[in-house]
């Protein structure tokens, strides 16, 4: 057990101060910023597949569920508005950073892991390079821009993923649906979730690259540091998504 | 005769990973123009010593001086200058897996200079030919190179940075006879004008008697003995002459 509390307290201060050491490296020499683009193809387009099929699938289940339910007590006309918010305040936010943070982190953290284990990392700190301005500050950069352009993306596809099916399944008129759905809409409920995502796209990079730079033990290690991550990632998305829901419930209603 | 410049200092160096107590108060001084050689078995702490001078890990009590500046309670930020200085070859020469040979000895033009890529290019063919590779080679990934050219394209990388002293992580281990005394050799030649200072682990006896100007034996997390390389390698210390004895077989 204590070794479990030492265990957790270093991970949570190594990834405090790895959050620290990034925010002192923000400012990238003007060649490194090829790599932010990189790093925006990398986890961006290649995870466009992977986050539009789950939104679009997710917004029609959540919303043939609602309307078979709703219908229950007559209040199938607010299906529209519903899923839209759920889709707006979490669906989109939350899913698309457990999906795509988890194929990107564990990705970070096989290659920065990887780089550690056969002491490229030590290479480059020896070659006078920063190593966080290198390896960490433009995937979390590029982090802050791809995870609300994804979550956009999702959120569209996920709302007119649950609008086709609404048509299609139950016969509901889209023009009534679209009208109803974006009279109780406001572009808080949107901004709000954009936000969030913004929150998603630093954490997940963040557990990301702080198990990659801590791996030990070798190749073994790294297959544990990689499982690791997805774990990390889903709940920290998960129990961060409570905290920030919290604060701008506080801040933003 | 007056004493050269010293380029690193270390005094009374202790490191320890949880309960293993590797180094216990070990002092030195590295002269500009010298090579000292640390020699002792696997685990003794050679590489923890290299890794301390040059600022990869902090020891936990002592001093070490690097350029003249102490380096324990520098950040990382504040170190990168001086291992611009310096130049390290990995024991498994550490090469960036991803990038060809020309890309990973050209990895430290591109970070801090501005020169024109054909001038890239050139100093990249000189320093591989001053580890004795040919321009065969600069297309070629890490994989694709044996053990002994993996080691020169290492020490290629290493020179790319123009440094003042080398620190060498156990330069033949892996390598056959043929490649160890390539590597020694090369050792010897980068003396004659590249890089005069250089620190070296290893336990191979032979490149000690090569390169050394002064050899130091780690034993049990201390210099068992340090000194002149014929003076240390014949000495009557028990401990060295068991260490010497079950390096020699």
């Amino acid at each position: 057990m204590e070794a479990y509390l030492r265990r957790t307290a270093i991970w949570y201060g190594g990834v405090g101060l790895l959050t620290g050491q990034v925010a002192r490296s923000l400012a990238l020499p003007p060649k490194y910023f090829r790599l932010v683009i990189h790093e925006i193809e990398v986890m961006g387009v290649q995870s466009l597949g992977v986050a539009l099929t789950a939104a679009i699938f997710t917004g029609m289940v959540f919303t043939i569920q609602s309307a078979v339910n709703m219908a229950r007590f007559g209040a199938e006309m607010y299906v529209g508005p519903l899923t839209a918010l759920a889709i707006l305040r979490e669906l989109g936010p939350v899913l698309t950073a457990i999906l795509v943070g988890g194929k990107v982190a564990s990705g970070i953290t096989a290659e920065l892991g990887s780089m550690k284990v056969t002491e490229q990392i030590d290479a480059l700190r020896t070659l006078g390079v920063n190593y966080i301005k290198r390896l960490v500050v433009p995937r979390v950069l590029a982090a802050l821009i791809v995870f609300p352009l994804l979550t956009v993306l999702a959120d569209a596809i996920g709302i007119l993923g649950g609008m086709a099916i609404m048509s299609l399944e139950r016969g509901a008129d889209m023009y009534a649906y679209w009208n109803i759905t974006t009279y109780w809409v406001v572009p808080k409920d949107f901004v709000t979730g954009i936000g969030k995502s913004v929150f998603f796209g630093a954490i997940v990079t963040l557990i990301g690259c702080y198990n990659g730079l801590s791996t030990e033990g070798g190749t073994e290690g790294l297959g544990r540091a990689t499982t690791a991550t997805v774990v990390h990632v889903t709940m920290g998305v998960i129990v961060c998504d409570f905290f920030i829901t919290k604060l701008f419930l506080t801040l933003f209603y | 005769m007056a004493m050269a410049e010293p380029i690193v200092e270390a005094v009374d160096l202790n490191k320890s990973f949880d309960a293993n107590h590797v180094l216990r108060g070990v002092s030195f001084v590295l002269a500009k123009g010298e090579t000292l050689v640390v020699m002792g078995g696997s685990g003794t702490g050679k590489t923890v010593l290299l890794r301390l001078v040059a600022g990869l890990i902090p020891p936990d009590a002592g001093r070490v001086r690097v350029f003249g500046r102490s380096i324990e309670r520098l950040s990382e930020e504040e170190l990168l200058p001086l291992r611009r200085r310096m130049g390290y070859v990995f024991q498994g020469a550490a090469l960036f897996d991803s990038l060809s040979v020309r890309e990973n000895v050209a990895y430290p033009l591109r970070e801090h200079t501005s020169l024109e890529e054909a001038e890239i290019e050139e100093r990249v063919i000189r320093n591989l030919s001053v580890v004795g590779l040919s321009s065969d080679v600069l297309d070629l990934l890490p994989s694709e190179l044996s053990g002994g050219m993996r080691k020169r394209v290492g020490i290629a990388r290493a020179l790319s940075v123009e440094p003042e002293m080398l620190l060498f992580d156990e330069p033949t281990a892996g390598l056959d006879p043929t490649n160890s005394k390539l590597v020694a050799d090369l050792m010897l030649d980068l003396r004659g004008g590249v890089c005069d200072t250089a620190m070296v682990v290893t336990h191979d006896v032979e490149l000690a008697r090569t390169v050394a100007d002064r050899v130091a034996v780690l034993i049990e997390g201390r210099f068992a003995a340090l000194g002149p390389v014929e003076r240390v390698l014949s000495g009557d210390d028990p401990a060295v002459r068991a260490f010497l004895a079950g390096a020699a077989r």
